[in-house]
């Protein structure tokens, strides 16, 4: 089953056309990220679906409901984390979450949530003396208390040190093991490799790719890349002609680019070795998906 | 499970609003101890003596007037400011997010605001009884408690009003108190009626709320006067409030009707359409 679909959505801020009617489907317990640069568009069709925003046009079913018009019912069954959202300066820790799970049907308990986000010595700290990125982790901390089956994170891990980003991975991870749905965005490529079953990428409104981490805009079948310094006192002239072939030399190193690395490699490295010759920097990989989102998203 | 039931949720609202105020230096000093402040300082400088032309000594006229000042800063000042700030920094936004209907979130700050005001109501008479010999009529005592209800009603209502027109919480409570302070000047709150006012400002205050607010409450402290209060204008010498209590009332309704239209939950206007 579905937990959201999209049906070609479009919204418009004046004469700002935000969404250009976009479609998309989150199957039940799937991990989906949504990538796109600043203003893409990502913040505005998550808030859409959480019911913060209406739209102009198209179809939006939200774990059955439409969330324009999603009541107390709707609201139980979905966790936010907001881009932006705000929290009482006064309230500790603790407090804030207490507040905050007392709201829903079933919620779990506040120690639980507090400790998942690694926030236990912080527990009966004001909120105004948070750091940005333990802020950060107390609205995650809001946003799953509710044992949400549906949970949005919008940029969720901005402002978390590297060790709090795998913790919150976990979480991620242990949410969909558990079942739920998660509707992800974010600016960190890692973390949709990590994280995500599904990627789309949105632009100027519109979603210009759909794929897994691996496969998004075809990312399996694009050419290898192999590269390497090359040795001083030899040109590019001097490789053997199946490499020269494949290759070009951005300011100074090899690039080669192949959809079949192997054959490559062995005249590469029989090339070398007969000349005794040192391949510094000598590496071989496909495009990262850093790659291909920034070739979808280009201007 | 269920989801909380509307009477606990309003109730959870309350108990929170109130932890929040009591830990904001602010609110708390203008609510609770600036009005104390004017009664020690009025009494101080005028004498606590029966002031013959109201037939009430000086803080028992103050205690009550001084009491609504406090209650109004609780209702109108307070209740704008911290929604104008709540919705400026998104905490509206994330609690309309949670199954919390925003009714009840609504009711829980208006419960809030009520019992801070019959708190800082209760203070005030309390220290005038102890200090200054202020009077408290049994037979007016529920005239009195219902007058403070609706007040507090209607200017929680207007504060609603207002926090729909203002986008910076910064500046709420300058602009909340800019205009009460002008009102409160000719609503006999500072200034008694001793003090003889041009008609203008007579028909001004008329108008408004606030001094009907003190005269409805000042009068159920004043002991020349007879009757329970509940009556709606009353002969020469009577306690009545009914008629107070109406223009009170339809201020409150009118604006809550329009606060309720014009509410936003979103910091950003565009963010719902
Ligand atoms: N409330 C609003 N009023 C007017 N314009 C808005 C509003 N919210 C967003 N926009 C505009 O709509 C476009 C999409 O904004 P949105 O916040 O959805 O982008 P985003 O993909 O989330 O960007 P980011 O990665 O920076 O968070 C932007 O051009 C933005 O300026
Ligand atoms: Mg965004």
């Amino acid at each position: 089953m579905a937990a959201v679909v999209v049906e070609n959505v479009t919204k418009q801020y004046g004469a700002l056309t935000a969404l250009a009617g976009v479609s998309l489907r989150i199957e039940e317990g799937e991990v989906f990220c949504l990538l796109g640069p600043n203003g893409a568009g990502k913040t505005t069709l998550v808030e859409i679906l959480e019911g913060h925003r209406g739209r102009a046009g198209g179809d939006v079913r939200v774990l059955g409901f439409d969330p324009a018009q999603g009541g107390r019912a709707f609201r139980d069954r979905i966790g936010i984390v907001l881009q932006h959202g705000g929290l009482d300066d006064e309230l500790t820790v603790a407090e804030t979450t207490r507040y905050y799970r007392s709201l829903y049907a079933r919620p779990r308990r506040a120690e639980d949530v507090i400790a998942l986000v690694g926030l236990q010595s912080k527990a009966h700290t004001r909120v105004k003396t948070l750091s940005g990125g333990q802020r950060r982790r107390l609205e995650l901390a809001l946003g799953i208390v509710g044992e949400p089956d549906l949970l949005f994170l919008d940029e969720p891990t901005t402002g978390f040190d590297p060790s709090a980003r795998r913790q919150a991975w976990d979480l991620v991870r242990a949410l969909r093991a558990g079942g739920k749905t998660i509707l992800l965005t974010t600016h960190y490529m890692d973390e949709a490799q990590a994280l995500a079953d599904r990627i789309a990428v949105i632009a100027k409104g519109r979603i210009v790719a759909e794929g897994t981490p691996d496969t998004l805009g075809d990312r399996h079948r694009l050419d290898a890349r192999i590269r390497f310094r090359l040795p001083a006192g030899v040109a590019f002239a001097d490789l053997p002609p199946s490499l020269q072939h494949a290759g070009s030399t951005p300011n100074g190193r090899c690039e080669l680019r192949t959809a079949d690395p192997v054959p490559l490699l062995r005249d590469l490295t029989t090339w070398a070795t007969a000349r005794n010759l040192d391949l510094d920097e000598l590496s071989v990989d496909r495009p990262t998906l850093e790659d291909v989102y920034l070739e979808l998203t280009r201007e | 499970m269920t989801l909380p039931s509307p009477l606990a949720l309003l109730l959870h609202q309350t108990v929170y609003d109130h932890r929040i105020f009591w830990r904001s230096v602010a609110p708390a000093f203008f609510v609770l101890v600036f009005p104390l402040i004017m009664l020690v300082v009025f009494t101080a400088l005028f004498g606590n003596e029966l002031i013959p032309a109201l037939g009430v000594t000086t803080a028992q006229f103050y205690a009550p007037s001084l009491a609504v000042y406090g209650a109004v800063n609780a209702a109108y000042v307070n209740l704008s400011a911290s929604t104008v700030t709540r919705r400026e920094q998104g905490i509206l936004k994330r609690i309309r997010g949670t199954p919390m209907p925003p009714w009840v979130y609504l009711a829980g700050r208006l419960l809030f605001t009520a019992t801070i005001a019959f708190f800082a109501t209760a203070i005030m008479v309390g220290i005038g009884v102890a200090a200054y010999g202020v009077r408290l009529f049994a037979h007016t005592l529920p005239a009195a408690i219902l007058v403070l209800l609706v007040g507090v009603a209607c200017w929680a209502a207007l504060g609603l009003l207002l926090s729909t027109f203002l986008r910076d919480g910064a500046g709420a409570p300058a602009v909340a108190s800019a205009t009460l302070l002008p009102l409160a000047f000719i609503s006999d709150v500072f200034i008694p009626p001793t003090v003889q006012m041009p008609r203008w400002a007579e028909l001004i205050a008329d108008w408004f709320p606030l001094r009907h607010f003190t005269h409805a409450l000042g009068d159920a402290f004043n002991p020349s006067l007879s009757g329970s209060g509940f009556a709606w204008s009353g002969a020469p010498g009577e306690y009545a409030m009914l008629h107070h209590l109406a223009v009170m009332a339809a201020w409150g309704v009118i604006a809550a009707v329009i606060a309720a239209w014009r509410f936003r939950w979103q910091p950003n206007p565009e963010g719902v359409a």
